[in-house]
């Protein structure tokens, strides 16, 4: 027997809110986040991941009261991301209950940052995000490049190398957006995943993408992911979190049932 | 009111497990304090702990929680170690090139190493997520079936020299001692305040327990 692999429905926080909404039958409000989360926790998610993607200064105040809400009614560990700069920032959000944070931009603008927040709070808290996207053309030597922007802004970095030094620093997780993929529902990008997963030996999630349940299995199996990051499959009640799980075992993937 | 004193050396997320006391037990007042007064005066007594060994060890010798703990266990009333809060129990770690512990049992506090395998698979540390927990039937265990899940976040694993006193294990590449227990005390690796329900379970079994095998 073995670690099981995680499953981590990931949720789009916009002022408190969820965003796109999330479809259940059996829940009248289902834009709360701590609503959702609670369901989530309830249908087996091994993690909650909160994105936060407010833009104002008053409505991530909101996301440190909804973090707070989420911590004193659901048990299990909760990453919060998007707009983390400082370490101001994390404390923040460690105090409200998060048990990690996940630093993206502010890595690839100061990577320095990842050591500082990692020697301060421990490298058990601080997942490091890469949007990595393939830049090699077909015949040619695999190649992934870290963007930034939503996947707009090139930043020249190799998303392996990338990844390798992010661990030297201190990130105690790697969470993987392939932004190639991302939101068109062809799976993960299999390669980038286990590139960076046989690279590092620290915990890496695989997101983005995924539009079945096989394409969790490949994540786990071929791109060698120790978690499995997803969204809208199980916002829109296409997969419950217990189908996928079945699902995975079924395949000879150890989850926690 | 029952009180369960949740001792703060400002090491660890402790709004996690006072909130999860409160969840199991809204008629418990969970106290979350450094001040010995308080630790002494409460009913129950909880070490946590997350980071880095040599902090810990170092802000619980400055604040003068080695002699509140000390005094807790001998003072025969129920006391629980979680994650750092356990290995802290124990004589030494390895971490940061040698740490010593607070010695309450014998045993040692190891690293899980740069190689690690499991059937031909290499294993990622720190040992990151859900695994299965094999008891013993101590009070602590009861509605919780054997080989249920728990989660866990650590690099270092305990192994204790007294077998006799090892309440669970668990295998990540090695088979470790994941709970420990003798008379009013008992530790944990594992996060049961973010174990969901099997956690929560846990927490309950520690408010109820009296203290004795």
């Amino acid at each position: 027997m073995a670690l099981a692999k995680r499953i981590i429905p990931c949720l789009d926080v916009e002022n408190g809110r969820v965003v796109k909404g999330v479809q259940f039958v059996d829940i009248r409000d289902a834009g709360d986040p701590v609503e959702v989360a609670k369901r989530y926790d309830e249908q087996g998610a091994d993690e909650i991941t909160f994105l936060d993607i407010t833009a104002t200064h008053e409505g991530r105040d909101t996301m440190v009261h909804t973090v707070e809400k989420m911590a004193s009614q659901v048990f299990i560990p909760l990453t919060v991301g998007g707009g983390i700069r400082t370490c101001d920032d994390i404390r923040t959000m460690l105090n409200a209950g998060a048990d990690k944070v996940s630093i993206n931009s502010a890595a690839v603008k100061n990577p320095d940052f990842v050591r500082e927040a990692a020697e301060r709070f421990g490298s058990q808290c601080i997942v490091v995000a890469i949007d990595a996207k393939k830049v090699s053309q077909p015949g040619e030597e695999d190649k992934w490049e870290i963007f930034t922007h939503g996947g707009r802004k090139p930043t020249g970095l190799d998303a392996v190398e990338w990844a390798k030094k992010m661990v030297a620093l201190g990130a105690g997780e790697i969470l993987l957006t392939s932004m190639d993929q991302d939101g068109v529902k062809n799976g993960y990008d299999i390669g980038v995943t286990r590139a960076i997963s046989e690279a590092v030996n620290v915990p890496v999630i695989a997101s983005g993408g995924v539009g079945n349940l096989d394409h969790l299995v490949e994540g786990c199996i071929e791109g060698k992911a120790d978690a499995v990051l997803a969204a809208s499959i199980f916002h829109f009640n296409e997969y419950t979190v217990p189908e996928a799980k079945q699902y995975m075992r079924d395949k000879g993937i150890e989850v926690r049932l | 009111m029952a009180t369960v004193a949740v001792i703060d050396y400002g090491m660890g997320n402790l709004h996690s497990v006072s909130k999860a006391l409160e969840h199991v037990s809204p008629g418990t007042e969970v106290i979350v304090t450094a001040d010995p007064e308080k630790v002494r005066n409460a009913d129950r007594v909880i070490l946590p702990g997350v980071g880095a060994i040599r902090d810990c060890m170092a802000e619980i010798r400055r604040l003068g929680v080695d002699k509140e703990v000390a005094e807790a266990i001998a003072s025969g009333k129920p006391f629980l170690g979680i994650c750092v809060g356990y290995q802290a129990l124990m004589q030494d770690s390895e971490e940061n090139n040698g740490v010593d512990c607070l010695a309450h049992f014998d045993g040692h506090v190891k690293y899980f190493g740069d190689d690690l395998t499991e059937n031909g698979e290499r294993l990622k540390v720190p040992h990151m997520g859900w695994n299965e927990v094999y008891h013993d039937d101590h009070p602590l265990w009861e509605g919780i079936e054997d080989g249920s899940r728990f989660y866990f976040v650590h690099s270092y694993y305990v192994k204790a020299d007294q077998r006799d006193l090892v309440s669970a294990t668990c295998t990540y590449g090695l088979e470790f001692d994941v709970a420990i227990a003798r008379d009013n005390v008992f530790a944990v690796q594992f996060h049961p305040e973010k174990s969901s329900k099997v956690g929560l379970q846990l927490l309950q079994n520690f408010l109820n327990w009296d203290g004795k095998r």
